[in-house]
């Protein structure tokens, strides 16, 4: 599996993840060598494996619904970027 | 003082041979002495003074708890409250954490004084500690070589004994390939054993904390303050923590140890080899018995891990955005480019090479081939572990194919530094418990023998490494420079 420098400017922009236009060929390096390492999965018939996506087999466990938080708003908005009347700023988003 | 492990602080502060704030004093200075090794990203000298100062007159009216005065580390990958907790990246060298991690809540009722923060891989992804923004960690053994990673600020602090015990992560390795590589005891606990609330999120499925120490009995006291179900983390298990030193001296006579044919093919370093042997041969001594067992799927574990693990890694890192809190970049355009530009300013080659392979494989079309199929081979190989298990008591093995490399040996090629992960990705796949133990040297670089157990078996685990300690004195070594 080969990945152009297309595709990763393609996936960085799904990922929001700002990649310098002169590292972009040596990610797509990178990158096809990793799915090429991935690629020995498709030597294994799975056809009757149940996927795995936790090692231990339990069930999400529930909890009284009751107020259990106490509001930190404080202490959260001291560590934001931008914060004003108690709202977090980000630049404009509609013109 | 400072080759005193941490039972035997425990016993000198409760003998009154030396309080805590001049066992803090001393490791504060230690630490500072020896900062060439870059082991520490902050030192929490002012808050260290004063819990010790606290842990004297607790120790003075004699009912503390029993790691009270105890200096610790740890891992900057824990959420530690008013300290900052930067994950070894230049995304969160702003970030003060508002609240404690569960484990470091732990490690402070049962009396520990944290003296720092130790460095890490960027957000635990890296097997040499070379990705941290806050530069490669030297290995106290040979300074040109690296300590392993992702914990490798923990491992290179505890071989220099800068600290006598720290704790650490692991994802795929990052507790034992370090602690292999800096010669000391490292024990990765089954999944959902310590709770990973206030701890980084890199691979959720996967990660897990753990102690770093010079013995496995130290590894037991701090285990016992870590372990146990915390209703913050949805995957922590509701199960009651046995005494972990309760058994450390019980006899291994008819301990059966199993030894995957496929840890020992061709690709092990016939000096590895040779180390690993002869430290069963201990054990043969012992009175334990050799099975040979077979791991057919073993080396799809790399292929399954480097699709689960980016997945989720893009998932979890996603909050980091530049809104609410952690590094936001200048001027921005537009909420995307505010988005785009803090992310890309913010996070390392390493971590951004995993975030791209982790959304491509969760992207749509693509899920099912790569996402599915190695949550299907995961199975597999836990299948083959859960086989090997019912045959022994405990697997073993290498940790890492090599003794400790040199820095910048492998930065060039991602996929190689990967590879070196074979012995240990499998286990945090099937989610078992693992420790890293020293065993040996090549090249007075050292060697860790890997133990492997059943689910919830880390009293076995650690009974199993402590008995091996009283016969050998490798975990006694110290690096020369540090003596």
């Amino acid at each position: 599996m080969s990945l152009t420098a297309d595709d990763v400017n393609k996936i960085a922009y799904l990922a929001r993840l700002g990649i310098d236009t002169q590292d972009t060929e040596s990610y797509a390096k990178d990158l096809s060598g990793m799915l090429d390492l991935v690629a020995h999965m498709g030597t294994i018939d799975t056809d009757n494996v149940a996927p795995m996506a936790h090692s231990l087999d339990q069930t999400q466990r529930l909890r009284p619904d009751q107020v259990c938080e106490i509001n930190q708003r404080e202490a959260f908005q001291a560590i934001a970027p931008q914060v004003e009347a108690n709202l977090y700023l980000v630049p404009k988003v509609i013109e | 003082m400072h080759t005193n492990t941490i039972a035997q602080l425990v016993k000198g502060l409760r003998a009154g041979d030396y309080s805590s704030a001049e066992l803090t004093r001393f490791y504060l200075d230690r630490i500072k002495q020896h900062q060439n090794l870059n082991s520490f990203i902050s030192i929490t000298e002012t808050q260290a003074v004063t819990t010790a100062q606290q842990a004297d007159i607790a120790l003075s009216k004699g009912n503390a708890p029993l790691l009270t005065g105890v200096p610790i580390a740890h891992k900057d990958i824990f959420c530690t409250q008013g300290i900052k907790t930067s994950c070894g990246s230049k995304m969160l060298d702003n970030f003060i954490a508002p609240y404690n991690a569960t484990v470091v809540e732990k490690l402070h009722a049962a009396g520990t004084v944290t003296l720092g923060k130790l460095n890490m891989d960027e957000f635990a992804m890296g097997s040499s500690n070379e990705t941290s923004f806050y530069g490669a960690v030297h290995n106290p053994w040979a300074t040109n070589t690296v300590p392993g990673g992702s914990s490798g600020g923990s491992a290179a602090a505890v071989a220099a004994r800068l600290i006598p015990g720290a704790t650490g992560t692991d994802t795929g390795g990052s507790i034992r390939q370090p602690a292999a590589l800096c010669g000391i005891t490292g024990l990765k606990p089954t999944y959902g054993r310590v709770s990973r609330y206030g701890m980084i999120a890199y691979a959720s499925s996967l990660d897990q904390g753990g102690p770093m120490t010079q013995t496995a009995e130290d590894a037991a006291l701090m285990l016992q303050a870590m372990a146990g179900f915390d209703p913050k983390d949805s995957t922590s298990v509701e199960l009651e923590v046995p005494d972990y030193s309760a058994g450390l001296n019980d006899s291994l006579a008819g301990l059966k140890i199993g030894l995957p044919k496929e840890f020992f093919d061709d690709a092990l370093n016939s000096n590895m080899a040779t180390v690993i042997e002869s430290a069963i041969n201990e054990y043969k001594k012992m009175g334990a018995q050799v099975i040979e067992v077979s791991m057919p799927n073993l080396k799809l574990a790399i292929p399954a891990y480097y699709v689960i693990a980016p997945a989720e890694c893009s998932a979890n890192l996603s909050r980091m955005d530049g809104v609410r809190f952690g590094y936001r970049c200048a001027d921005p355009a537009d909420l995307n480019d505010m988005y785009i530009r803090s992310r890309g300013e913010g996070f390392g080659t390493e971590v951004k090479r995993r975030i791209l392979v982790g959304t491509y494989a969760l992207s749509a079309g693509y899920y099912d081939a790569y996402y599915i199929k190695a949550q299907k081979i995961r199975r597999l190989i836990s299948d083959d572990f859960n086989k090997a298990l019912e045959q022994v008591d405990v697997i073993m093995g290498p940790v890492s194919p090599t003794p400790a490399f040199g820095i910048g040996e492998k930065t060039s090629d991602p996929i190689e530094m990967y590879l070196a992960d074979i012995y240990t990705i499998a286990i945090n796949l099937a989610g078992l418990p693992a420790m890293s133990i020293p065993a040996g040297f090549i090249d007075n670089k050292p060697v860790g023998l890997q133990i492997i157990g059943n689910y919830f078996a880390e009293a076995k685990l650690l009974n199993v490494a402590h008995q091996y300690q009283q016969v050998t004195d490798w975990h006694q070594q110290t690096p020369q420079g540090f003596a």
